[in-house]
């Protein structure tokens, strides 16, 4: 591997900005890495660098999944229905990077409009993980998770729901941010459920995520009503030990369905928390069993109305030959989505039905509104909660596709801070061997913070990251 | 015939396009008669990614319409997402309001408000082919110009019971609209729409019959029209022992028929759910002052004042306030003139409206200085009122000046020194049944006297001088 690909995104803007690196050579360096990839994880790499002016990144190349809007670009997110469709317009956050100097060097695979835990649902194929192919990288943004972890990406973009960005970093061991709701603008994110979905960095470590997190935030967004302007700068962790933190461990997401080689390296995780200064305590999260519940209701809900758009009028797929109208938009939607976009259209419109919303969707707010006050009476207690990321290390292509709640159970753990809109970030802690063997996988090691703690969790992810040294330059060999 | 009388039961729902600069959610200019999609950006297209921003001049029309109707205005209210498929739908929903609108309640002119809320326009559909409508189109086409025009839906409490009572409130509403000037409000061009719901029941009563809807009517006749249709096909119904169904139905003026568009069986589920994408309106009491201090003088205190300040009956300061391009009339012919305010209000009720037919007075030749200037001239008896009348045509024609029409076309009103006497002499010589008549008390005879000097003047004598003259001859003492 070049000396160049085997520095972190922010050893790179260092290099670039004190002239010891040419940009467009890095560009070149990554794009070249990006058009052999071998994983799947790029559905679009660029031809050529554009143009930089600097800037705070410096034209360090960015990795973005494909459901943001690239001006000119595919952004199919993940679907045939939307296949070669270029939009008009640059997502707000794509647009706020790329005057910040990080250049768009790929769009990333991706679960169809980002619904699936393992980058399978997506209409370009399934992504592979780095550390053996014949797993799965995770998903949602298995694609940005892949190419970061694979080294052909310095970072990336991704979107997080119910775990897209946290579950695929655990699964390919890199550092994934799920950042408060509305603190990046969901301008130009093609829709999966406009209540949870939230842009975040994947990287290969927690530096590289609060230096390009704290590119995406800023000024609210005038075009997102939901975004809000972020209190402060985003700081560059510095963080060496976790003296007189109070680290919260539910038990309701850390005991049954939880692997044992990864629920052994959360707590020798735990253990080590302890070593560097924290103390660390069991918490309550009684309405978190139910989360899972209300969040296949919420997003589905949602999804099923955002997709609504995906009807061949305008843009995209059409059906050819259909007779009337009605034919149209049903086979258009009959071939243009998969399965699993299909079962969640259904689902949601389900939900929502007239006789069904008080006992399905309005049942599912107020669990929702029940697991966000219980992280508020944790957070009295607690300084961040922390639990493992996912409750498995990455499992084989195909193991979980015929089995929807199977695959759902990989969000177990993520889900109660996604309904709750709380930050929380992902550290790969330690290799683990999956129950019924294989080689050894990343596990991810997840903390959780109020509304806009994300200084507080980058610091105590760093301080952590430093002690674990943990190394992941080994999926970027191609894995065990 | 009906066993019972049975008693007509209307509420009418009342779509108002503001007149706004822009679109309800996004940054469009509103489209008057630009070329097809021509007005139209990522948001009111629909495209995968765009997010709606509420309008807030939109939101100050609202609570303005609301104060107006005596409303209670909502210190929170929500959007909500109204499902369904159709073409002019570009997301698959329309943004409105569902069970927490801008406003609830009110009153205007003895009909309750149920309520007022916010919501979008959809697109124009255009069907080509030889008969623009629908069936039979070879190609329909979709102009997304007036798609996410700002919309105010007012809904009646069923408080009206005939056909021209809901033609004559459906006026003071819009004469209310335009005093606002949220609005052009034009039933023609579609910014003023109205749907109405009607239905029977045993004259006082106090349940409700089986409602049904008739869409669109687009004129004050068709509404009128519309209804009265729609009541005779529902009594013929109950007459003939049958039950009247829920349905919806369109009008067609020009055939006088009614066309089932749905019956209750296909009533669509919208699946109405809170709008993910919009936070809640917080109506502060900044906005409450400021619609407060843009509220204009309301018809029906126009009506008070007119009455008041220029001494009109009740009747004609309603007739007046109420149709607003009328009492502008009035109020700036006045200006000119303030002399005969009552007789000004005289002349523009009956001769000018009923010359008027469906043109306002601004679509004439007429000026409101020539108005009152003609209504002087017949005041202080230089012409006739039959003569007045001449002008008035010449005036609403033509235009220019009453009296060098007047001198122009001979119209003064003859006196003793122009021959009249002769001329009453002669009539009586020619008539003398009449003239009996007359003497020997039948006043309502001297008529078949009057009609033949009128005649021969051309309408330049003046009746009250006639009959005094004619009684003169005839012997007669004035009663006093």
């Amino acid at each position: 591997m070049s000396s160049l690909i085997a520095l972190s995104a922010a050893q790179a803007v260092a290099a670039v900005r004190s002239g010891e690196l040419d940009a467009a050579e890095l560009f070149e360096a990554y794009r070249a890495r990006a058009g052999a990839d071998e994983l799947n994880a790029y559905v679009w790499v660029a031809e050529r660098a554009p143009a930089t002016a600097g800037g705070p990144l410096a034209g360090v190349p960015l990795a973005v999944k494909d459901l943001f809007c690239t001006e000119g670009v595919p952004s199919q997110s993940g679907s045939r229905i939307l296949e070669g469709y270029r939009p008009p317009y640059d997502a707000t956050v794509v647009a706020r990077l790329a005057a910040a100097g990080a250049p768009l060097l790929g769009k990333t695979n991706q679960d169809e409009f980002a619904m699936g835990s393992s980058t399978e649902n997506s209409g370009f194929g399934p992504v592979r993980n780095p550390w053996d192919r014949t797993r799965v990288p995770g998903g949602s943004s298995g694609g940005s998770a892949a190419a970061v972890a694979a080294r052909s990406a310095p970072w990336a973009l991704g979107t997080d729901t119910g775990g897209s960005i946290r579950q695929p970093a655990a699964l390919c061991g890199i550092v994934g941010l799920k950042p408060t709701y509305g603190a990046v603008s969901r301008y130009g994110m093609i829709a999966f459920a406009s209540s949870l979905d939230q842009a975040g960095p994947l990287t290969r470590d927690v530096t590289d995520a609060a230096l390009l997190f704290g590119q995406m935030v800023g000024p609210r967004d005038p075009c997102d009503s939901t975004s809000l302007e972020y209190p402060g700068a985003i700081e560059r962790p510095t963080r060496e030990d976790l003296a007189g933190l109070r680290l919260g461990v539910p038990a309701e997401l850390t005991g049954e369905g939880i692997e044992p080689g990864v629920l052994e390296a959360f707590e020798a995780t735990l253990e080590l928390a302890r070593t560097l200064g924290a103390s660390v305590e069991p918490c309550a999260l009684p309405h978190a069993r139910h989360a899972l519940a209300a969040y296949y209701l919420i997003a589905p809900a949602e999804a099923s109305s955002n997709l609504a758009r995906f009807d061949g009028v305008r843009y995209g797929y059409r059906a050819s030959g259909a007779e009337d109208l009605l034919t149209m938009y049903t086979r258009t939607r009959h071939d243009g989505f998969g399965a699993e976009v299909k079962r969640r259209i259904m689902l949601g419109t389900y939900a929502l039905s007239s006789g069904y919303y008080d006992a399905y969707y309005g049942r599912a707010q107020r669990v929702r509104t029940k697991i966000a006050e219980d992280f508020a009476t944790a957070f009295e207690r607690f300084d961040l909660i922390v639990t493992p990321t996912a409750p498995s290390v990455a499992f084989p292509l195909g193991s979980k596709t015929a089995d929807p709640v199977a695959m759902y159970l990989n969000d177990f753990c993520t889900v109660p801070m996604s309904l709750a809109g709380i930050p929380a970030i992902s550290i790969p802690c330690a290799l683990a061997t999956a129950p019924e063997g294989g080689p050894p996988l990343p596990v991810g090691f997840q903390l959780a913070g109020p509304p806009f703690s994300e200084n507080l969790l980058l610091g105590a992810a760093f301080a952590l990251e430093r002690a674990l040294g943990f190394d992941g330059s080994r999926a970027a060999e191609g894995g065990s | 015939m009906s066993v019972v009388e049975l008693e007509p039961v209307i509420g009418l729902e009342i779509h108002v396009q503001l007149a706004t600069a822009t679109k309800m959610f996004c940054g469009c200019a509103l489209s008057f008669g630009e070329p097809p999609n021509t007005r139209t950006c990522a948001v009111c297209l629909g495209l995968p990614g765009a997010l709606p921003v509420v309008n807030e001049r939109a939101i100050h029309y609202g609570l303005m319409i609301g104060m107006a109707l005596g409303s209670q205005l909502a210190p929170r209210s929500i959007f909500h997402r109204k499902n369904y498929f159709y073409p002019d739908l570009p997301k698959g929903y329309q943004i409105s309001q569902y069970d927490e609108p801008l406003c609830v309640g009110g009153e205007l002119a003895g009909v309750r408000i149920h309520r007022v809320h916010l919501e979008e326009d959809a697109a124009k559909l255009i069907h080509l082919g030889a008969s623009g409508r629908i069936h039979g189109s070879e190609l329909s086409v979709v102009d997304f110009n007036r798609g996410g025009t700002p919309l105010v839906e007012i809904v009646t409490e069923p408080d009206l019971h005939s056909p021209a009572q809901a033609r004559e409130w459906l006026e003071l509403l819009r004469a209310t609209l335009r005093a606002l000037g949220v609005s052009d409000v034009n039933m023609d061009e579609g910014s003023l729409r109205a749907d109405a719901n009607v239905s029977l029941r045993p004259a006082g009563s106090d349940t409700l019959g089986t409602k049904t809807e008739l869409k669109n009517m687009n004129s004050f006749r068709y509404l009128e029209r519309g209804v009265a249709a729609e009541i005779e096909r529902q009594r013929a119904i109950i007459d003939g022992g049958g039950e009247v169904e829920q349905e919806t139905f369109h009008f067609d003026p020009s055939s006088g028929a009614l066309t089932a568009l749905r019956s209750k069986e296909d009533a669509q589920d919208y699946r109405y759910f809170p709008e993910p994408d919009l936070v809640p309106i917080a109506t502060t009491e900044a906005m409450l002052a400021a619609a407060r201090a843009a509220m204009p003088e309301l018809p029906s205190a126009r009506a008070q004042r007119l009455a008041r300040e220029c001494g009109l009956s009740a009747e004609r300061a309603h007739q007046l306030a109420f149709h607003v391009e009328l009492g502008d009339l009035f109020e700036r012919a006045l200006a000119a003139d303030p002399a005969h305010p009552r007789r000004l209000a005289d002349w523009i009720t009956g001769e000018l409206v009923a010359r008027l037919g469906e043109r306002e007075p601004v679509q004439t030749r007429l000026e409101p200085a020539a108005l009152a200037a003609l209504v002087a001239l017949v005041a202080d008896g230089t012409i006739t009122t039959a003569a007045g009348r001449e002008v008035l045509d010449a005036l609403l024609a033509e235009g220019g000046d009453p009296a060098a029409i007047v001198a122009e076309r001979g119209l003064q009103a003859l006196a003793d020194e122009d021959g009249l006497a002769e001329i009453v002499a002669r009539a009586i010589a020619a008539d003398p049944d009449a003239a009996e008549q007359v003497r020997s008390g039948n006043a309502k005879a001297i008529g078949a006297l009057i009609g033949p000097i009128m005649r021969e003047t051309r309408g330049r004598a003046d009746g009250g001088e006639l009959t005094r003259l004619i009684h003169a001859a005839l012997g007669i003492a004035e009663e006093r």
